[in-house]
């Protein structure tokens, strides 16, 4: 990108006899910052805007007749500032807020969960009196009162600094908490319709669940962004649930980390004590999360310590047919043969899933070619296509689109991509991004969501199915994208879409906007550059073109020929061959079959397979109708690197030390068992073999260029299906987390106001949604902007499993009918 | 009941309030028959900026508090911007002991009205409010019937006396907070929000109602205007004095024969208006009074010749307010006084700002203590820098107003808080319940 050197105004100021250069608008508590002079402060954060509310950061400049707040206060040329290091009406100044704010705080330090990391703490420390000289009543509430189901509010410790309030508002774009009262009164709430009771009273006398249940809160702070008030919240008076008297900071090791489960790619910091993961914050990356990450990010993490975890390796036991623990010399034998004599026999075919590091899936990738011989390899667990896999061929190993092109960006259009539900950091930086620079967003989905409208965005109303004509057809979608700068965001589910994703390609060619295509896992990214497709080698190199088998085949040492020119099976082919016998064998990574459009075959086919290697972290429908488990570690007991949708490489190390290994090593182990050199027993090495591939010089696939399809047109009692995930649902990585559970969007069935009518359903009243499998009844929500002819659902919410109950996916014409039965 | 001196009663300018004894003068066909809107006529034939230039030579001030220049205030709303205008009238009135702007707009709200018009014909504005604080529904009512008379007989609409000129007004009541006075923080309020203060800058006049150019103008100072069109500039100036001319009314309450609303040329003395007051009650005698409502420091019987304008305010260490005389004898407590002006400020703090927040609720606890008999010495020396650490921190001027009864209370008064401290009076209140330090 061409960088067009802006000229900045800048002008001269001294800081406590410095003098230093600023930009003009630069605000004096940042620039005091940049030369080393820290100014106390409480409601100021670079992210937010400017309040002035703490009063905490109040300084002395020359011939103003008062101190003003650092915060606020802009440079001016001439300026001279004097802090609390040179002013003594600044020392006193602070000293005197420093004395007000501490006046009603309580004393329970000891037992908070921010004391040994609180500002306030460390302030009062360093600057407060010796000996209070308040005499009075502190002030005391009930606490504490429970917000969301994770977050707690305990309002006699607030500072009243609205950082949190402010983030909300400001950031996330969900204002459920605010300002309440006035005065020494003023507290931080919800809106609870019944003015009568007092939540945290009946917290008391019931216990959170209780005040939820009794619906206290009509609308609690269930923001997929709220775990960030927690973290810049100055005081303890917001924790979460799941950490609330857990631990010390001073008890904790903190480790940098990545967050594994979107490909949001956002940094995070791990804290852990005694072997144990005790909480995770959002970590600091300009670049990418800037300093928040999503609730999911923060929270779900327990799954790697469930009750199932797989520590051991299991085999089949010939005789009783059950799975039993084995040694590892045993296990690995045991896959080794079998994969031997599958190999011979018809074939073994690799699921990898989303969820790998690069490292891991470059293991994979290589176990696949070299050692099975087979480029029936497919880390797609979920809707694909063929068109798909060929568009995936053309964009691997090209990255055009950054998080701050976002900001940069006149127009962005997201097409199949909810950005607020599928990638939460993406969403808020498009947020940011129409807020402060205006770029405005147009969405090409059925209907006008929550992010949509945070964003002040456009939507081009468009049935399931249609996208392709949408994206061929729409002036609108055009001339947005004909601008200098402007971006398409294509997410995963418009694989869905027949035509939908070489329109996107097309179009994007036509206009010259930039395409950024977007999964959903942190994995995905990096299963595409590593190879765990039918059709690519490492590098975003394409089977097909002799010179990219050749730098593969002379990386890995082998033969020419060895590398076979014929793209293999995408996954449902490879599941239709095992569930067929075309296949003998399969080795399947994390996958879940509940991910794939039709849960019911893949099932029949792990059934069938004669040959099942399953990689693990917990017992799952794979795992347990496998021959051979063999347990691998879950990121937080390993090193490798994620790349995230932008393709930018998100290393990480171990936070915790285990026996568990990574699935590289485990692979490398098989592969050795079998006879063959992967060396990607260390992460390290795995990374340096990457990087000796180097970038090709082989030509690049091109585009798909397939057509659209004419879309379903639903007849009477029917319907078109849309569906995405929703942020925080039944998704086995949250599993134990409750707390974040309890914060999840309610699953509602969305419909039109002409489809309400026709049906003859209210708001909230039960909907059917059925096909020959079954039938999901969830409250309808009537939508006032929607395509006409379609039913929304959550793809994989409580009481609705879409494609395990209802085996479709968006685009399919399903019924619908009104109340629970019929 | 003494009479006037006639000094005193030379001081007597009934301008806004010389139909306020007329029957019927709120009715838009008497207030017709009394001149009225004949200001607006003249005003609409001027350019607009004539108007606000004569509003400059007029030096008419702000009578919300501050004493702004009111012309220059106009002038500072940029033309040809592009933008809406709005024109916010403050009738929220909640600053203690004030008393004209309900007063005015029960007696005479079409004057008011003609103000709004030709203000908002001279910043062109096309939309006025006036906030009005909620308790007053009478005068909302008053004020909504007189609006939609302007209205019937073409003083508002669409081209308002074929002048092409549009103007609509909305009543808005408020919902009974001080905070609401401070002009952003009506803005906020105005716009749906909480109202609390907004940073400034941005400041009103380029970024107010709506992020528009906005002028925040008080009752009087809106209802000043249609006057001084009609009598012109060095009319204006014949009364009040050179830096502070006009006439402002004076609500005075307390402990005189006849409290009420005088309304005299700026610079007028307490002296003369406890004289137009007819006298102090009997048995009384003056010890201390508020020249503009409880934020302007307390002035003793010392400041009874102390010319009550701006400057002369200045002088002698308070300020004019919003010259809501608060008259007090050697029968109140100045110690009790100023507990009953803490506790307002403690429950009228809006609670955004630490210093105001807090240093209300403390100074209420250590005031009440004082009062239950348990105060110390110490507890002056902290009353006094709890003021020091409030004034000129907080986040706009309802903390620095906080401190003025606290801090001349005890410069004048501290005998009185040193007999409670010292036993020597009765506790007012039975002694709390005290908790040690914490
Ligand atoms: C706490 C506080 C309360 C105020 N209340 C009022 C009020 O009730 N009425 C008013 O006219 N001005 C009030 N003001 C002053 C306004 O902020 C503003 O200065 C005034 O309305 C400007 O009008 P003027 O220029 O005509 O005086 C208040 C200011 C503060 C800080
Ligand atoms: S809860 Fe925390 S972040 Fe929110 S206002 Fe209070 S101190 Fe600030
Ligand atoms: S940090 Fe400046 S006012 Fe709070």
């Amino acid at each position: 990108m061409t960088e067009v050197a802006k000229k900045v105004d800048t002008v001269k100021l001294t800081i406590d006899g410095i003098e230093v250069e600023a930009a003009k608008g630069e605000l004096v508590i940042r620039v005091a910052e940049r030369i080393g002079i820290a100014i106390p402060r409480f409601c100021d954060h670079p992210l937010l805007d400017p309040a002035g509310a703490c009063r905490q950061c109040l300084v002395d400049i020359e011939g103003q007749r008062k101190p003003s707040a650092a915060c606020t206060q802009t440079v001016a040329d001439g300026m001279v500032v004097r802090t609390q290091l040179t002013s003594e009406v600044a020392k006193k100044a602070q000293e005197g807020i420093l004395e007000f704010l501490l006046i009603n705080h309580p004393l329970d330090c000891p037992m908070c969960d921010k004391g040994g990391e609180c500002p306030l703490q460390n302030q009062a420390l360093s600057n407060g009196r010796e000996e209070s000289r308040f005499h009075e009543h502190k002030r005391e509430y009930t606490k504490p009162v429970p917000i969301s189901s994770q977050v707690l509010l305990d309002r006699e410790r607030c500072v009243l600094c609205q950082r949190c309030t402010r983030f909300s508002d400001e950031i996330a774009g969900d204002k459920f908490i605010d300002l309440m009262e006035r005065g020494a009164d003023e507290q931080i709430g919800v809106f609870s319709g019944r003015l009568d009771v007092d939540p945290a009273e009946v917290v008391g006398e019931t216990g959170l669940e209780g005040a939820i249940d009794a619906n206290l809160l009509d609308a609690p702070f269930n923001s997929y962004f709220s775990g960030n008030t927690v973290q810049i919240c100055p005081v303890g008076a917001l924790t979460g649930a799941q950490y609330r008297f857990r631990a010390r900071p001073f008890d904790l090791v903190s480790s940098p980390s990545t967050c594994e489960h979107c490909a949001a790619g956002c940094s995070m910091r791990t804290d852990h004590r005694r072997g144990k993961v005790m909480r995770r914050l959002a970590g600091d990356d300009p670049q990418v999360n800037e300093e928040w990450n999503c609730d999911k990010g923060r929270w779900a993490f327990q799954y790697a310590t469930a009750f199932d975890r797989i520590t051991e390796p299991m085999v089949r036991d010939p005789k009783s047919g059950e799975l039993r623990k084995a040694s590892w010399p045993e296990a690995l034998n045991a896959a080794a043969e079998g994969l031997l004599k599958a190999r011979t026999e018809g074939g073994v075919g690799v699921l990898t899933g989303g969820r790998l590091t690069v490292e891991d899936a470059y293991a994979y990738a290589k176990f696949a070619r070299v050692v099975l011989g087979t480029n029936d390899i497919d880390f797609r667990s979920r809707p694909l296509s063929q068109e798909e896999t060929d568009f995936l061929t053309s964009v691997a190993g090209k990255f055009q689109v950054t998080y701050s092109d976002i900001e940069a960006a006149p127009d962005v259009v997201l097409v199949g991509l909810e950005a607020e539900e599928e990638c939460p950091i993406l969403f808020l930086r498009l947020r940011k991004a129409a807020n402060k620079r205006g770029t405005r967003v147009t969405s090409i989905a059925p209907f006008v969501t929550r992010g949509l409208e945070k964003v002040a965005g456009t939507l081009v109303p468009t049935v399931p199915g249609a996208e392709a004509t949408a994206l061929a057809e729409s002036a609108e979608v055009r001339a947005a994208l004909s601008k200098p700068g402007a971006l398409l965001f294509v997410g995963e589910r418009l694989a869905e879409t027949p035509g939908g994703l070489s329109a996107a390609a097309r179009l994007a060619a036509e206009t010259g906007a930039r395409l950024a295509w977007v999964p959903r896992r942190a994995g995905d990214r990096g299963a595409v550059e590593a190879g765990c497709l039918p059709t690519l080698l490492p590098g975003g190199r394409s089977l097909v073109e002799p010179a990219a088998r050749g730098e593969i085949g002379a990386a890995w040492g082998l033969e020419v020929g060895d590398l076979s020119e014929r793209p293999g099976r995408d996954t449902l082919q490879i599941l239709d061959a095992a569930r067929t016998g075309a296949l003998k064998g399969l080795v399947v990574a994390g996958v879940d079959p509940h991910d794939l459009p039709d849960p019911a075959a893949a099932e029949e086919a792990l059934e069938k397979v004669g040959f099942l290697v399953s990689l693990e972290l917990r017992l799952s429908a794979v795992s347990r109708r496998a021959d051979v488990v063999l347990p691998v570690a879950p990121a937080v007991e390993k090193s490798g690197s994620y790349l995230d949708w932008e393709g930018r490489v998100r290393p990480f190390d171990a936070v915790l030390r285990s026996a568990a290994m990574t699935d590289a090593r485990v692979l490398d182990a098989l592969a050795r068992q079998l006879g063959y050199q992967l060396g990607t027993a260390d992460t390290l090495a795995v990374l340096k073999q990457i990087g000796e591939l180097g970038e090709t010089r082989a030509p690049r696939a091109a585009a798909p260029t397939v057509d659209a399809e004419r879309v379903a047109e639903p007849g009477t009692g029917e319907a078109v299906l849309s569906t995405w995930h929703q942020l925080i649902d039944l998704g086995a990585l949250q599993d134990g987390d409750e707390y974040l559970a309890g914060t999840a969007r309610p699953p509602v069935a969305r419909i039109s106001k002409a489809t309400a009518a026709a049906l003859g359903v209210a708001d909230g009243e039960p909907l059917n949604v059925s096909t020959e499998r079954g039938r999901v009844t969830l409250p309808a929500a009537v939508v006032d902007v929607m395509a006409p002819g379609v039913v929304w659902l959550p793809t994989n919410s409580p009481g609705s499993t879409v494609r395990r109950t209802l085996g479709v996916s968006s685009g399919a014409t399903v019924r619908i009918s009104a109340g629970g039965t019929s | 009941m003494t009479t006037p001196s006639k000094e005193a009663l030379a001081k007597i300018a009934p301008v806004l309030t010389k139909r306020w004894l007329s029957p019927d003068a709120w009715k838009l066909s008497v207030y017709e028959r009394l001149d009225g809107y004949t200001g607006l006529k003249k005003a609409l034939k001027a350019h607009p900026d004539d108007l606000i230039q004569l509003i400059k030579d007029s030096g008419l001030r702000g009578r919300g508090g501050a004493g702004f220049p009111t012309g220059m205030k106009w002038g500072f709303i940029p033309q040809n911007d592009g933008k809406p205008h709005y024109l916010v009238v403050n009738a929220d009135e909640g600053e203690p002991g004030t008393c004209q702007d309900l007063p005015l707009m029960m007696a005479d709200p079409h004057s008011l009205i003609e103000g709004v018009i030709i203000a908002s014909y001279a910043i062109r504005a096309n939309f006025a409010a006036i906030y009005i604080r909620g308790e007053a529904i009478h005068a909302a009512r008053r004020l909504r019937q007189a609006v939609d008379d302007a209205r019937a007989r073409g003083y508002l609409g669409r081209n308002i006396l074929g002048s092409g000129f549009d103007l609509d007004v909305v009543v808005h009541s408020g919902a009974g907070a001080y905070i609401c006075g401070e002009e952003t923080a009506l803005l906020d309020s105005l716009e749906g929000y909480r109202g609390q203060p907004r940073l400034r800058p941005p400041f009103p006049a380029t970024h107010g109602l709506y992020n528009s150019p906005t002028v925040v103008n008080n009752v009087e100072t809106i209802a000043t205007v249609p006057y001084i069109v009609l009598g012109g500039s060095a009319w204006f100036r014949t009364m009040g004095t050179e830096k502070s001319p006009g006439t402002k009314i004076f609500s005075v309450s307390g402990r005189v024969v006849q409290p009420g609303q005088y309304e005299c040329g700026l610079g007028v003395t307490l002296r003369q208006l406890i004289e137009l007051c007819g006298g102090m009650k009997p048995g009384h005698n003056l010890r201390f009074w508020t020249p503009g409502g409880s934020s302007t420091p307390l002035l003793t019987d010392e400041h009874l010749d102390a010319p009550l304008d701006f400057e002369g305010m200045m002088g002698v260490g308070t300020m004019l307010g919003t010259a809501a005389v608060q008259i007090f004898s050697d029968q109140d407590c100045p110690v009790y006084a100023t507990y009953r002006w803490i506790e307002f400020y403690h429950h009228e703090s809006c609670g955004k700002c630490t210093p105001c927040r807090e240093g209300n609720y403390w100074m209420k606890g250590i005031l009440r203590r004082i009062l239950s008999g348990q105060g110390t010495h110490a507890d002056l020396d902290t009353l006094l820098d709890a003021c020091d650490n409030l004034l000129g921190r907080s986040f706009c001027a309802l903390g620095d107003g906080a401190t003025s009864p606290v801090t001349s209370s005890i410069k004048y008064f501290k005998q009185d808080y040193l007999d409670y401290i010292e036993g020597r009076k009765a506790p007012m209140f039975s002694p709390g319940e005290l908790v040690g330090a914490h």
